[in-house]
C-alpha cells in the first residue's frame, strides 16, 4: 500500500492544462514553455495525472499573503 | 594620451591551444634559464628576451618596435623533451581513457545506442542549453566506462585508475603521458562528439608537447632600492620548467639510464603543474627561498584577492572619503557633517559661465588652502592646471567662460554616505553636505538604524558625484527622503533614537511650562511659525508637542503601554509619544504622516521631533546614579523572601526527585522535568522581584527610558537592583565543568539552584566569586557566538544576492530572471509593493474613508 500524496494537507492541487488553456496561459505571459519553472515526469504529485513532457501543470496553493495563488511548471522528463 | 587598438573583440571563445597554434602565435622560442647578460641586458632565448615584449624604459620590442607601455606583450614557447600533462584537464583526460578503447580509439557505446545518444544529445542542448548538454554527456560518459571489453573490436579492456594528482595506470603498469597522448590521439572525430567536443578540437591537446610562455608584461621584474632585480613568481617557476627541460633533453641525447630521465621528467611534470596550479592537493606548494608559497597562474585568477573579485568585480574610486562618525542632533536628517579638511581636498568641477565668473575667481583667488577655494582649473583644451600661490594670478587673468575649475566641497553639495556591510539599499544613502570643524563626519542620530551605525569607532565613506546626472540621479533615486520607509516591511527605518525618545516622552507626559519656555523650546527645534502655540500662560506639554503636527493631521494608534494615542486637527490628545508612535521599525505615526505629507514633509518633522526631544531632556536634565537602584527596606526584604522561598521550592522538588515521588510531565524523562520545573520556578521568582524592584524605582531615569523604549527593558533594571537570576548554557541550567559539579566549591551532584547557576544577587550589591564565573560563562558562549555567526551569516547572504541579482518584477507582476525565466507568476503571491504597505498589510478601511472625503 503507497500512501497517495495529492491527499496530504501540504500538497497543493496539481492539474494539468488543456491545449487551450496553454496557448491562452503562454499567451498571457507571452512566453515559451521552457520558460516556465519546471516539473519532472516522475513528480510523486503527478502519478495520477498522465502527463507527457510539455504539459503545463497548473498548481494552486494557499497563499499566505494572497489567500491562494496560481503556479504554472511545464513538465520535463525526470 | 592616444589608445593603441590592435585588435578589435568580436566575440570570445573559450577552448584548448593545439600545439601547433601555441607555435604559430610565439614570437620566440624560449631555451635557458638565464635571464640577463653580464651588462644586465636581456639574453636572447631567455625568459625576459625581449621579443617577449619590454618592461625597461628605453628599450625596444623586437617583435612590435614599441616601448615600455606601448607594447602589449607578446607570448614565447618552450618544447617539452617529453610530454607532460596539464594538471587543469586531469579530469577530462581520466574520462576520455575510461570511455574509449585503446585499440582501436572509439567510445565504449555500442554503435547501435550511439546515433540514439547523438540525437538525443543535441535536443537536450537545443532545448536546455549548454549547461545541460554537459550535464547529460557527463551521464553518459559514467556509464559506458571500461567494463570488460570493448564493443567493436572485442579486444579485453583493463580498468584504469586515476592516481591524484596526475598518475595513471593500467592494472599495476602506469601509463605514461606519452602513451595517454598516444591514445588520445587514436579516438576519432566522430566520436569526440559524444564527448561534448567542438569541430576541431583534440583531445591530445591537454597533454602539452609545448607550453606556452606568458609575455614579460605580464610578469614585470621589480627593481629594488639596492638596484637588485627581483623577479616575478611566475619567472621564477618558468625558470625551474625550463631548467628541468634542459637538463632532461641533456640527459636524453647523451643516453643516460632510464631511471635518471624517469625522475627528471617527473620533476618537469610537477613544476608544470605547480606553474599552473601551485594548490594541488597532493602536491606540496612550490616555495620561494624565505617559505612562503609561489603566486601562480591559478593564484592570480581565483578567489577574493585574485583578477575576477578583486580586479573586475572590485572598483575603486576617487572622491571618496572615510572617516569616523559621531553624532550631531543639530544637523538635518539628510545631511552629513563633512571636516573642513576633508572638503579642501574633495572637489566639484564647475564650469565658468558669465554668470559665475566672479564667484569662481574668487574660490580660485582663495586657492587650495583657504576654504571655500579651489585646486584646478581644467583649460578648454582639456590641459590641467594645479593652482598654487605662485600660479594663482595666472590663472585669474587667464580664467575664461567655458573654463571648468574644480571647488572645494561646500554646504549644500550632493554626496552618497555609506557604511559597510551594505547590505540593503538604505545603506547607501544620498546626503547633503555640511562643513564642520572637526576630524569626523557627523551624522543625524535618527538615520542610525538603516546604516546600522553607532558611534564606538565606526568609520563611513563618502562619495562625491562629479557631474549633473550623477547628481540628479543620487538625489532623485537615494536622497535619505526617498529611503525613510523600507521596501521590506513598509515602516520606516528612520525613527527617533535614545534621548530623543526620551524627551518627546517626558515632554508628552508630565512636563507644563510657561510660555516663554515653550516659545524659546520649540524655537530651538526649528520652528519658526509659532503660531499654533496657544496663548495661555502655562502650556502643556502636549501642546507644545502639537504645534509641530500639520493641523489637519488625525491619528489614533496605540503606545508602548498600550495607552490610546490620539490626534485630533493635529492636537495630540491623549497618549504620550513613545518608541511606538516614533522609533524606527514600529513609528506608525511617522508612516501616516508619510503617506498624507510626502517625504520631505516627514523629513522635516522628524528631525523638529528628533531636536524638540533632545533639547527637552537638554533642559530638563536627565541624569541616572546608583541612587536610582536603591530600594526600601521594606522591599529589599520582600525580594529576599521570594528568593528564598523558590530556592526553597527548588529544592523540595530536589527532594521529590531523589525520593521519586516527581510526577514527570508528557514527553519527558524524570529529570527533564525536574530541570524544567526548577527553571520554571526560579524564573517566577525573579519576575515577580523584578516587579517589585521596578515599582519601587519608577521614578528613576532607568525605568523612564525602559517604558518609553529608549533603552533597556525591565529585565535590565531587575537584574541590577533585584537578582540577575538564573545563568543558562544552551537553554539549560549550567552543568557542565567537573565530575558531576560545575566548581570544586560545591558538592557532588548538587542540583540544588546556587550550584547550577542561579545568581541570587544584583549588579548593586555585587556577585560572589562563583556567581560571577557563571556569568562568564554564559558571556563567554554569547560571544562565540556572535563571533561564528557574523561570517557564516555573511557568507550565506553573499550567495543569496548573488544568485538573485538579476531577477526583476516586470509590468505584469510575474518575477523573471535575466533570461526571461519566470520564478514567480506574481510578486510575492499577492503583487504587493511592501513599501507601500503598512507592516505588509494594506489597509483597505483607511483608503477608502480618505477617498471619501476623511469623514467618519
Amino acid at each position: 500500500m503507497t500512501f497517495d500524496v495529492t491527499k496530504h494537507h501540504l500538497v497543493p492541487k496539481h492539474t494539468k492544462l488543456s491545449e487551450s488553456e496553454k496557448s491562452k496561459m503562454l499567451g498571457k505571459y507571452g512566453v515559451e514553455a521552457l520558460s516556465l519553472p519546471k516539473i519532472m515526469t516522475d513528480d510523486p504529485a503527478l502519478k495520477k495525472l498522465d502527463v507527457k513532457t510539455g504539459d503545463i501543470i497548473k498548481i494552486e496553493r494557499k497563499s499566505k499573503t494572497a489567500g491562494a495563488s496560481e503556479y504554472y511548471r511545464v513538465v520535463v522528463e525526470g | 594620451m592616444a589608445i593603441n587598438v590592435h585588435k578589435k573583440i568580436e566575440n570570445i571563445s573559450f577552448g584548448l591551444f593545439s600545439p601547433k597554434q601555441v607555435t604559430g602565435m610565439a614570437s620566440a622560442k624560449i631555451v635557458t634559464p638565464e635571464l640577463y647578460d653580464k651588462e644586465g641586458y636581456p639574453v636572447d632565448g631567455g625568459l625576459m628576451d625581449i621579443r617577449l615584449g619590454v618592461i625597461d624604459p628605453g628599450l625596444r620590442c623586437k617583435t612590435c618596435g614599441q616601448k615600455l607601455k606601448e607594447c602589449p606583450g607578446h607570448f614565447g614557447y618552450i618544447e617539452l623533451a617529453r610530454p607532460v600533462i596539464h594538471i587543469l584537464f586531469v579530469r577530462q583526460i581520466y574520462n576520455m581513457l575510461r570511455s574509449t578503447c585503446k585499440y582501436c580509439g572509439h567510445v565504449l557505446v555500442p554503435e547501435t545506442n550511439l546515433k540514439k545518444y547523438l540525437v538525443n544529445l543535441d535536443k537536450i542542448g537545443e532545448e536546455e542549453g549548454l549547461e545541460a548538454r554537459r550535464r547529460k554527456v557527463k551521464d553518459i560518459v559514467d556509464k559506458h566506462k571500461i567494463k570488460d571489453k570493448c564493443p567493436h573490436c572485442e579486444k579485453k579492456l583493463d580498468i584504469i585508475k586515476l592516481e591524484k594528482p596526475y598518475n595513471f595506470y593500467e592494472g599495476e603498469v602506469r601509463i605514461t603521458p606519452i602513451e595517454v597522448r598516444a591514445r588520445l590521439e587514436k579516438i576519432p572525430e566522430e566520436d569526440l562528439v559524444m564527448f561534448g567536443y567542438a569541430a576541431g578540437f583534440r583531445p591530445e591537446w591537454m597533454i602539452l608537447t609545448v607550453l606556452q610562455i606568458p609575455p614579460v608584461t605580464m610578469r614585470p621584474s621589480i627593481t629594488l632600492e639596492s638596484g637588485e632585480r627581483s623577479e616575478d613568481d611566475l619567472t621564477h617557476k618558468l625558470g625551474d620548467i625550463v631548467r628541468i627541460n634542459q637538463r632532461l633533453f641533456e640527459n636524453i641525447n647523451a643516453g643516460a639510464p632510464e631511471v635518471i630521465i624517469e625522475d627528471l621528467w617527473d620533476l618537469l611534470q610537477y613544476h608544470v603543474t605547480t606553474f599552473f596550479d601551485n594548490e594541488v592537493p597532493q602536491l606540496p606548494p612550490a616555495r620561494h627561498r624565505s617559505g612562503q608559497p609561489l603566486k601562480t597562474l591559478t593564484d592570480r585568477i581565483k578567489s577574493k584577492e585574485g583578477r575576477i573579485r578583486h580586479n573586475m568585480a572590485g572598483k575603486r574610486t576617487d572622491f571618496s572619503a572615510r572617516t569616523v562618525i559621531s553624532p550631531d542632533p543639530l544637523i538635518g536628517m539628510n545631511e552629513v557633517g563633512v571636516p573642513q579638511v576633508m572638503a579642501r581636498t574633495l572637489t566639484i568641477p564647475v564650469r565658468v559661465t558669465e554668470w559665475n565668473k566672479e564667484y569662481l575667481k574668487k574660490l580660485v583667488e582663495n586657492g587650495p588652502k583657504k576654504y571655500p577655494g579651489a585646486n584646478y582649473i581644467i583649460k578648454v583644451d582639456g590641459r590641467r592646471k594645479t593652482i598654487t600661490a605662485e600660479t594663482k594670478d595666472e590663472i585669474l587673468a587667464e580664467l575664461e567662460v567655458g573654463y571648468i575649475v574644480e571647488r572645494h566641497l561646500q554646504d549644500g553639495d550632493i554626496c552618497i554616505f555609506n557604511r559597510q556591510p551594505s547590505l540593503h539599499r538604505m545603506s547607501m544613502m544620498c546626503h547633503r553636505v555640511k562643513i564642520l570643524p572637526g576630524n569626523t563626519f557627523r551624522l543625524n542620530p535618527a538615520v542610525c538604524a538603516p546604516y546600522n551605525a553607532d558611534f564606538d569607532g565606526d568609520e563611513m565613506n563618502l562619495h562625491v558625484p562629479q557631474n549633473e546626472e550623477a547628481r540628479a540621479e543620487a538625489q532623485i533615486l537615494m536622497s535619505v527622503e526617498t529611503q525613510i520607509i523600507s521596501p521590506r516591511y513598509g515602516l520606516s527605518v528612520v525613527g527617533c533614537i535614545h534621548d530623543a525618545i526620551t524627551g518627546n516622552y517626558l515632554l508628552t507626559k508630565e512636563l507644563v511650562l510657561s510660555r516663554e519656555e515653550a516659545l524659546d523650546l520649540l524655537y530651538a527645534s526649528g520652528v519658526d511659525d509659532l503660531s499654533a502655540l496657544s496663548h495661555k500662560d502655562k502650556v502643556d506639554g502636549k501642546e507644545v508637542f502639537s504645534a509641530l503636527l500639520p493641523s489637519d493631521f488625525n491619528y489614533a494608534g496605540k503606545d508602548k503601554a498600550g495607552n490610546e494615542v490620539k490626534i485630533v486637527n493635529g492636537q495630540l490628545k491623549s497618549g504620550n509619544m513613545d518608541q511606538a508612535s516614533l522609533g524606527h521599525e514600529k513609528g506608525l505615526m511617522l508612516r501616516n504622516i508619510y503617506e498624507r505629507y510626502g517625504e520631505a514633509f516627514t523629513a522635516d518633522l522628524l528631525g523638529k521631533i528628533s531636536k524638540l526631544g533632545c533639547t527637552v531632556l537638554a533642559r530638563r536634565g536627565f541624569s541616572m546614579g546608583i541612587g536610582d537602584l536603591d530600594l526600601t527596606p521594606e522591599a529589599r526584604a520582600e525580594i529576599q523572601e521570594t528568593i528564598n522561598k523558590a530556592e526553597k521550592d527548588a529544592l523540595s522538588l530536589i527532594d521529590a526527585y531523589y525520593a521519586n515521588e516527581l510526577e514527570p510531565l508528557p514527553g519527558r524523562s524524570l529529570h527533564e522535568t525536574l530541570e524544567l520545573r526548577i527553571l520554571e520556578a526560579l524564573n517566577k521568582a525573579r519576575n515577580k522581584t523584578g516587579d517589585i524592584a521596578v515599582k519601587q524605582v519608577k521614578d528613576s531615569a532607568a525605568v523612564v527610558m525602559a517604558k518609553c523604549g529608549a533603552r533597556g527593558n525591565p529585565l535590565n533594571i531587575a537584574q541590577m537592583t533585584a537578582v540577575v537570576g538564573q545563568q543558562a548554557l544552551r537553554g539549560k541550567r549550567i552543568e557542565r565543568g567537573y565530575n558531576g559539579r560545575t566548581l570544586p566549591y560545591f558538592k557532588k551532584n548538587d542540583l540544588g539552584p546556587k550550584a547550577r547557576g542561579f545568581v541570587r544577587n544584583n549588579f548593586k550589591s555585587g556577585l560572589t566569586p562563583n556567581e560571577f564565573f557563571f556569568g562568564a560563562m554564559t558571556g563567554r558562549d554569547a560571544l562565540m557566538d556572535t563571533a561564528l555567526r557574523t561570517p557564516k551569516s555573511g557568507y550565506l547572504y553573499r550567495r543569496l544576492s548573488n544568485a538573485m541579482q538579476d531577477l526583476k518584477v516586470e509590468y505584469d507582476g510575474s518575477v523573471r530572471d535575466a533570461s526571461g525565466r519566470i520564478v514567480q507568476f506574481m510578486y510575492g503571491e499577492d503583487g504587493l509593493d511592501v513599501s507601500k504597505t503598512k507592516n505588509g498589510i494594506l489597509d483597505v478601511k483607511s483608503i477608502v474613508h480618505d477617498v471619501m472625503g476623511g469623514a467618519k
